[in-house]
């Protein structure tokens, strides 16, 4: 028997999880460093996944297929195709940078005399990267869902526990927001088996298999009345879009981020998030392939005005994680826009912006975590003239907000510009309207690095001190990310372009 | 007249628990009151795993007894099984003494029961009763007699011996409720209130036998069943024998509008019947619910699905809207129980969708029950934890910071409280689906629908409650989590075990659930 690598990806963390609960409470040291342990282990497999992944080889790879649920007609079924890939390589590098970068978290919070907060913490985010491995291994849809419902749960563990005064209130908003169109795409979820367990249908039984399903609506043979699919895929599309999030649907997303602390809104906006934009690719493009044509250009719309108001927003901003979350609802609109574009060359580049994304924000608002974290203050009228006194930490400050912004030469820029192109032969107006926006990046950006690092030394800021080794540790291999996706990307576009291929294929098949 | 033949075996379940019930009485007279208590638990807990050995004997066995009186089928031995597993925690959350620390700081061990109830609240008598340190240990025979009656609520098939069965398992009921030891006057008056509301329900379930026994002839369910596909037009006897009924059974389940007594009873009744009552009563009713609507009025389906709907509807929406405003944690599970009410009945109303196996609606229902059941259970056990000098404690304020404090106890509700709300990888969850696809492929897409907002409504006060415990700084008047005892320890932790497992690995429950799924 081979050995199950998928099953071991997502164990290993939520084992370490675990291991990291049980270390006696007076050896907080020794849990934080068992949990990067766990997560470097965790990247090994991934890499291992990842050199024995055969981009020519079949669509999903490592296939695991189990008995799980067959009331429901439910099976355990992981396999790996290369969009999943790169996305379990991006959780798999962030996790152990952000324990290291959240090292001290767990013992800032006020405890009441309990003293597991530091394990509590490691180990809350160790669950959260295991479920959201799963998410992006599982092929079949209520095995996804299981795991995109109760990844909210350490989620918000994560966001009330620690961090701003008004977590609580920031915490409960991200999980109602985010219950809520889970709980619609539920509903949903339970009209697919309905849908599937027709007597005349093309399945024997109620299915969740995703590839069965997106087989047979590829070829035309589900045999539903396409309203009945409109409603289905409206059901997925608002958790996905709420999850994502695609304005309108975003307003929970900057509060969490302020509130919680960097190390958790990075978990949140890089990682977890992403499993919306992905699923939008892998269960709304396959399983409804018609409705998505049918939705695209509203999606589209919606994404555009999302860009734009993300934006300018951003650029209103007074508050420097508050900018930095903003510029992530902009982001998110370019990955989705990629999307529904629907040609290879944007859904390669969405899939390629949901990594770089991961990696450009995580420098981004992780640096700025560690400068707020000298002085306590998020206000940028606060700082002033740091790069005199932090010249490392205001020049690493600038390559991710350079990245940011997608300077060429910097991994967002290849993914930004294949979106473009991609969209512009579909949709030339939106292309335009976003390609405008690149503009006021380049202002939020640059005028929050000119009030924050250039001019005089404003006062308060004269012994900010330079970034220390731990805090180097997260950021170095950050921006050398950053740069080695910027000038080389092919190896990752290798293994991205042949699964958004079939996807392409796949969706358009309904047409056929 | 020949004398009935009775199938021993067949009854043993039943027969073993009412035995033990009788022999409680006997404890009660002549064992001296220190071994009395130990010799009650003792009996009891012997008594329900004997039951429980005997339903697992009878697996598979589909036979009518007492002259058809009492069918022995895949329901009925499935519900009869749900209520023996939970009754043995619920018995030991009875059997509960934990230790109070009086005033003068000198400490005892104390049950959740007035010493004596025949003594007015506040008055000498009951002063004097508590310093002797007697006991009300009749608790024990009435739970037994009230697990008996409700072994045979979904068992029967004849309307006579169910409305014996609904009047065996409420009559302890009624007296349980008003044993409280603290606020003994609320406790009083919850189980007024019971009694008067439910012998009112009583005589509405008796109307409607008349009224149904004078339509068909008979009080056999399948007798009824036969009459209703016979005849044709004139059914209007029929009708309204169906909504008398409805009436009982719906107010037994807790369903708007019948749910009122269901807060102050919850509230006032002492935390373990309250955990009894919202446990396997709710098995019991939903039981007899199923087979009256499944065996005897199926010809009458047009009839009483789209009622059911409308209740359905009703009770999952105030449910989860009222507990919204609560303050008291026992009084916010009492409306959350009635939401889940509502979630139960919308698997009641796939009932007659045969799957594959089973009916679907039956099976989707039973396998509900018995995931409720269970946290249920838990969550009251834990609520009896909270704890200040003078008692129990379930005003909601008061358990602010309790997670900073006892972090196991409050990970361990907020566990249930994530299974109440239908959070994935808990037994809630899965039921909740069930159910729901039930609904959905028996043409309830719309119930679904209504279903799932009432369940982010929902999810929004059990979440409440999590952040009180975990989020908020304990104060002052934080209450103190009390030590559980062993046995008590163990009712939670078999809760905690299948919430998680019924959450994660379902498959061989249901379909034990979907083999079960066939009425005789």
């Amino acid at each position: 028997m081979t050995t199950p690598w998928l099953t071991v990806l997502w164990v290993l963390p939520m084992l370490g999880a675990i291991v990291v609960a049980l270390v006696p409470a007076a050896r907080p040291t020794v849990a934080r460093s068992v949990a990067v342990g766990f997560a470097a282990g965790t990247l090994a497999v991934s890499v291992a996944l990842a050199v024995s992944f055969d981009s020519g080889g079949d669509r999903y790879q490592f296939v695991e297929d189990h008995s799980w649920i067959a009331a429901f007609g439910a099976r355990y079924t992981l396999g790996l195709d290369g969009i999943g890939l790169v996305l379990v390589l991006l959780t798999t590098v962030l996790t152990p940078l952000l324990l290291v970068a959240g090292w001290y978290d767990g013992s800032r919070v006020a405890n009441y005399g309990s003293r597991r907060v530091s394990h509590t913490y490691m180990a809350l985010i160790l669950v959260v990267e295991s479920m959201v491995l799963v998410s992006f291994l599982a092929l079949d849809v209520l095995l996804f869902y299981i795991f995109f419902e109760a990844m909210l749960i350490p989620m918000y563990f994560l966001i009330g526990g620690f961090g701003g005064v008004h977590r609580t209130r920031a915490a409960v908003k991200f999980l109602l927001y985010n219950l809520f169109g889970g709980l619609v795409m539920l509903a949903a979820v339970i009209g697919l088996y309905v849908v599937t367990a027709r007597p005349d249908g093309p399945f024997d039984g109620g299915t969740f298999d995703l590839r069965a399903i997106a087989d047979a609506a590829a070829s035309g043979e589900l045999g539903v009345d396409p309203t009945v699919l409109n409603a289905l895929f409206l059901g997925f599309m608002f958790a996905f879009a709420i999850k994502a999030p695609l304005w309108p649907f975003h307003s929970w997303l900057p509060d969490a981020a302020v509130q919680s602390t960097p190390a958790t809104a990075v978990l949140m906006m890089s990682v977890v998030d992403k499993v919306g934009t992905f699923a939008m690719l892998r269960f709304c493009l396959e399983l409804f392939p018609g409705s998505s044509q049918t939705f695209a250009p509203w999606i589209i719309t919606l994404a555009v005005i999302g860009i734009v108001y993300g934006a300018i927003l951003a650029i209103g901003q007074t508050d420097m994680m508050r900018l930095i979350a903003y510029t992530s609802i902009s982001h998110f609109g370019f990955i989705i826009l990629g999307i529904f574009a629907m040609t290879g060359q944007s859904q390669a580049g969405a899939t390629l912006y949901m990594v770089n994304h991961g990696i450009s924000t995580a420098a981004l608002f992780l640096i700025a975590g560690f400068l707020v974290s000298r002085r306590g203050s998020r206000a940028i009228a606060d700082y002033g003239g740091v790069q005199k006194v932090a010249p490392v930490l205001a020049g690493t400050f600038l390559i991710s907000g350079l990245a940011t912004l997608s300077l060429p030469g910097l991994a967002p820029f290849v993914s930004e510009f294949l979106v473009l192109i991609g969209t512009f032969g579909r949709y030339g107006v939106a292309a335009i309207v976003a390609a405008g926006a690149l503009v006021l990046s380049a202002i939020y950006i640059l005028w929050l690095y000119q009030r924050v690092m250039t001019g005089p030394v404003r006062e308060g800021n004269e012994t900010v001190p330079d970034l220390v080794r731990r805090e180097l540790a997260v950021v170095v291999p950050l921006i050398a990310l950053l740069i080695v996706l910027g000038v080389y990307p092919k190896p990752a576009l290798d293994v991205i372009t042949p699964a958004v291929q079939s996807t392409i294929v796949d969706s358009s098949g309904g047409q056929r | 007249m020949t004398t009935p033949e009775v199938q021993y075996g067949l009854l043993a379940p039943m027969l073993i628990v009412f035995s033990v019930a009788v022999l409680g009485v006997l404890v009660e007279a002549f064992v001296p009151l220190r071994a009395r208590r130990i010799t009650h638990v003792g009996l009891a807990l012997a008594g329900l795993v004997a039951a429980l050995a005997a339903i697992l004997g009878l697996a598979g066995t589909e036979a009518s007894a007492m002259s058809g009186a009492v069918a022995i089928d895949g329901p009925t031995l499935f519900l009869q099984g749900t209520i023996v597993l939970v009754s043995i925690p619920a018995i030991a959350l009875l059997a509960e003494r934990t230790v109070a620390v009086t005033g003068a700081g000198a400490e005892r061990r104390i049950d959740s029961f007035t010493p004596q109830a025949s003594t007015t609240p506040g008055s000498v008598a009951e002063k004097e009763a508590i310093d002797a340190g007697v006991a009300q240990t009749e608790v024990f025979p009435l739970a037994m007699f009230a697990i008996g009656g409700m072994l045979l609520f979904p068992a029967s098939t004849d309307l006579l011996t169910m409305f014996v069965a609904l009047e065996v398992l409420s009559l302890p009921l009624y007296l349980l409720c008003g044993l409280a030891r603290r606020r003994r006057l609320l406790s009083q008056e919850a189980a007024l209130k019971y009694f008067l509301l439910g012998a009112f329900s009583s005589a509405f379930f008796l109307f409607g036998v008349a009224f149904l026994y004078g339509y068909a002839g008979t009080v056999r369910l399948d007798g009824i069943a036969d009459a209703i596909a016979v005849d044709g037009q004139g059914r209007s006897l029929a009708l309204i024998g169906t909504a008398l009924l409805a009436v009982g059974l719906l107010f037994k389940v807790g369903a708007v509008p019948f749910h009122s007594w269901i807060p102050d009873v919850y509230q006032g009744a002492p935390t373990p019947v309250t955990a009894l009552m919202a446990t396997v009563t709710k098995v019991a009713a939903f039981g007899a619910i199923l087979r009256i609507f499944g065996v005897a009025l199926p010809g009458l389906e047009s009839s009483w699905r789209p009622m059911l709907w409308v209740v359905a509807i009703a009770t999952m929406v105030l449910g989860s809207v009222v507990a919204v405003t609560q303050t008291d944690v026992k009084r916010m599970l009492a409306y959350s129980s009635v939401a889940h009410t509502g979630f139960i009945l919308t698997g009641v109303t796939a009932l007659g969708d045969s799957g594959e196996v089973g009916d679907s609606g039956v099976s989707a229902t039973m396998f509900y029950l018995l995931a409720y059941a269970f946290s249920t259970l838990g969550g009251f056990a834990i609520i009896g934890l909270a704890r200040d000098e003078r008692g129990e404690v379930s005003d909601l304020e008061r358990w602010a910071g309790i997670g900073r404090r006892s972090p196991l106890v409050a990970a361990v509700f907020g566990l249930f409280l994530l299974s109440f709300a239908g959070i994935p990888l808990t037994s809630g969850f899965i039921g909740k689906f069930a159910v729901f696809s039930a609904a959905s492929g028996a043409g309830g897409a719309a119930l679904v629908v209504v279903g799932v907002v009432c369940s982010a409504i929902a999810a929004f006060f059990y979440v409440r409650v999590i952040v009180l415990m975990f989020f908020t700084g304990p104060g002052e008047r934080t209450a103190t989590i009390v030590r559980p005892t062993a046995s008590v320890s163990c009712a939670i932790g078999v809760s905690v075990v299948v919430t998680v497992a019924l959450g994660v690995f379902p498959q061989p429950v249901l379909d034990l659930a979907a083999r079960a799924g066939n009425f005789l």
